[in-house]
């Protein structure tokens, strides 16, 4: 992958996010795409931690739940405006994946997949037990992030879903921006070359450890960030957003997609959403599709659905 | 000391069923290196065929049967279907496919039976026994025997039989196996066989207890896991003992500590030993090869 493809990349996803909204029959339309994007930025958080340095998490919504009821109780227990919330929720998963990512590293394939899935249960589990705080399973609202009237006070009348979606947007092209700087820094190539040979990284003096951990704070916070934009989207949370079906959804969609690219990550992240959407009608089937599609792509198509695609398109084409 | 008793008796029959489902896991990751996420979908299967045919007027050990050998085929199916064209793929994409398969199978299950809870009749009658000051379901006598028999029968047959040390073997070292003339692939069928059938097996066994619904194979499979760690992953005895010792450490919390917090005992045990003592209390320490 090269630095021009990857911009190219960001470019090809800023054009079809504005033209996608002309296509658009109803306002419903914003609130998928919103949803698609906010997933997506939490995707490319674990694209930075599978694909650069091929480390494993599947806790990562619990990072997702730190953040969505960081924004659901500092409102209303310190005071703090909504927006200030999702960095408080963002700070809590920072320090939280630096706790556990030193001795939960050293691990490796299984053994980190499961201790990083111990760690998503337990907050998971946390969050629906403690009901005086957090409402138990039956969830909680989330108070409004408030920018809204204020781009109305300035002239600009957005709906609900116009608004998240430019929103959301804006946040994921940001997040991929960063993702993408990171890949050609010294911290991504470090990151890029444990994931080649942890031994030959080691030998040429990059410390392992240091790097992987800086993966897994990165990545954290792209989930937290997710989990708060979530929140506040819906205006409503329920402990199902920490669960472990939503750490294997978030892999699911970046591995789907391709763990080597950015766009790969959000087209994974937008099949995923989009399929439950889609198979409303056939609400009864949606776990059986859901469970095949997965096998299939990663059988048929290893690499993800972009890249394999992309590498048989060429292949033929040239 | 009687409500300690009464923890210990029911901490010894769920420990019995996590016990048999790590037990599962640990010949699949010895034949295969797979970490099979649908385990506890086995044990869904067992318990709801079960249902399913009892209440079709099938006579309950038939029913039973029936269950058992349906999930060994489902079990081979997933190797062949799954994992075997995947064979050499990181782990990322076999931990995708295996949870992948639990989803699968839990959709299929969900469409074809339903979503309800379902019981099945205690095989001998629900008088409880008091011993030692506690009162015992005979149900949990069926669980823990049962458990005991399958060690004891597995036992013999990685030790005494030709084929059982063929599949020792296997998981050895699969490329000197296959030199010295084994059939892998015929050790893989059968090692997803077995490991389907046990945790079916399992599944007969508990529902009367514990009831079964199409979701209940997640968080089983997680538990067993857990145990399998604690055990040292790949070594039978250690999934015996392991599963055990967590079926007690849940049963001492809930009746000590807290009722709510009786689910998280299996995550914290699977950290502190990944933190403590990765290799588990059976397994081998392993050097990686550069």
């Amino acid at each position: 992958m090269t630095l021009k493809n990857n911009w190219v990349q960001l470019a090809i996803l800023a054009v079809i996010i504005v033209i996608l909204p002309t296509f658009f029959p109803s306002g419903y339309y914003y609130r998928v795409g919103a949803l698609v994007f906010v997933n997506a930025l939490s995707v490319v958080g674990l694209v930075i931690l599978i694909g650069y340095a091929g480390q494993i998490s599947l806790g990562h919504a619990g990072f997702a739940g730190i953040g969505a009821y960081a924004c659901a109780l500092a409102p209303v227990h310190l005071g703090i405006p909504p927006v200030l919330a999702i960095l408080l929720g963002a700070a809590i998963s920072a320090v939280l994946a630096l706790l556990i990512g030193r001795p939960i590293l050293r691990l490796k394939g299984y053994y980190l997949g499961v201790a990083t899935l111990g760690f998503g249960i337990l907050v998971s589990m946390v969050l629906s037990n403690e009901r005086g705080l957090t409402g138990g399973p039956d969830g909680m609202s989330v108070p409004s992030l408030g920018l809204r009237p204020l781009l109305r006070d300035m002239g600009l009348r957005l709906s609900g879903g116009e608004f998240w979606y430019i929103f959301n947007a804006a946040a994921l092209l940001i997040g991929i921006w960063i993702a993408i700087n990171l890949y050609q820094s010294a911290t991504g190539r470090a990151m890029r070359a444990l994931h080649g040979s942890e031994t030959a990284a080691q030998t040429v003096g990059i410390d392992v450890a240091r790097f992987k951990l800086q993966a897994f704070i990165i990545s954290a916070v792209y989930a937290s960030v997710g989990g708060s934009l979530l929140a506040l989207q819906n205006g409503f949370i329920t402990p199902d957003v920490a669960g472990f079906m939503h750490s294997v959804e978030m892999v699911t969609m970046a591995v789907l997609g391709g763990v080597g690219s950015v766009l790969g990550a959000t087209f994974g992240a937008a099949v995923l959403t989009l399929l439950p959407q889609i198979l409303t009608v056939f609400h009864e089937y949606e776990h059986l599709v859901l469970g095949l599609v997965m096998i299939l792509v990663m059988i048929f198509l290893p690499l993800g659905l972009l890249p394999s695609l992309a590498a048989r398109i060429r292949w033929r084409g040239v | 000391m009687d409500a300690l008793m009464q923890f210990v008796f029911s901490g010894l029959t769920v420990g019995a069923v996590y016990a048999l489902v790590a037990l599962g896991f640990t010949i699949i990751y010895n034949a295969s290196d797979v970490v099979n996420f649908a385990q506890g979908e086995f044990v869904m299967l067992g318990g709801m065929i079960t249902v399913f045919a009892f209440d079709a007027g099938l006579p309950l050990p038939l029913a039973a049967l029936l269950a058992i050998v349906a999930t060994a085929a489902i079990g081979v199916a997933l190797n062949k279907f799954a994992i075997e064209p995947a064979r050499g793929a990181p782990v990322v994409s076999l931990i995708i496919i295996t949870i992948g398969a639990s989803i699968l199978i839990r959709g299929a299950t969900q469409v074809l039976f339903d979503k309800q809870l379902h019981r099945l009749p205690a095989f001998s009658g629900d008088d409880p026994i008091h011993l030692l000051g506690a009162t015992l379901l005979p149900q949990s006598l069926w669980v823990i025997g049962g458990a005991i028999a399958i060690f004891i029968a597995l036992w013999l047959f990685f030790t005494r039989t030709l084929l059982g040390k063929a599949v020792l073997a296997t998981a050895n070292n699969r490329l000197a196996a296959q030199l010295v003339g084994i059939n892998t692939g015929f050790v893989m069928t059968l090692s997803f066989a077995l490991s389907a059938a046990i945790g079916a097996l399992a599944g007969v066994l508990v529902t009367p207890i514990t009831l079964v619904s199409y979701d209940v194979g997640v968080g089983l499979a997680l538990k067993g896991f857990a145990a399998a760690m604690l055990g040292g992953m790949g070594n039978p005895k250690g999934a015996l003992v392991g599963g055990l010792l967590l079926g007690l450490f849940e049963a001492l919390t809930a009746g000590y500590i807290s009722s709510q917090y009786k689910e998280a005992v299996a995550f914290v045990v699977i950290l502190a030993v990944l933190f403590v003592m990765p290799q588990g209390l059976f397994g081998q320490k392993t050097t990686e090869r550069v």
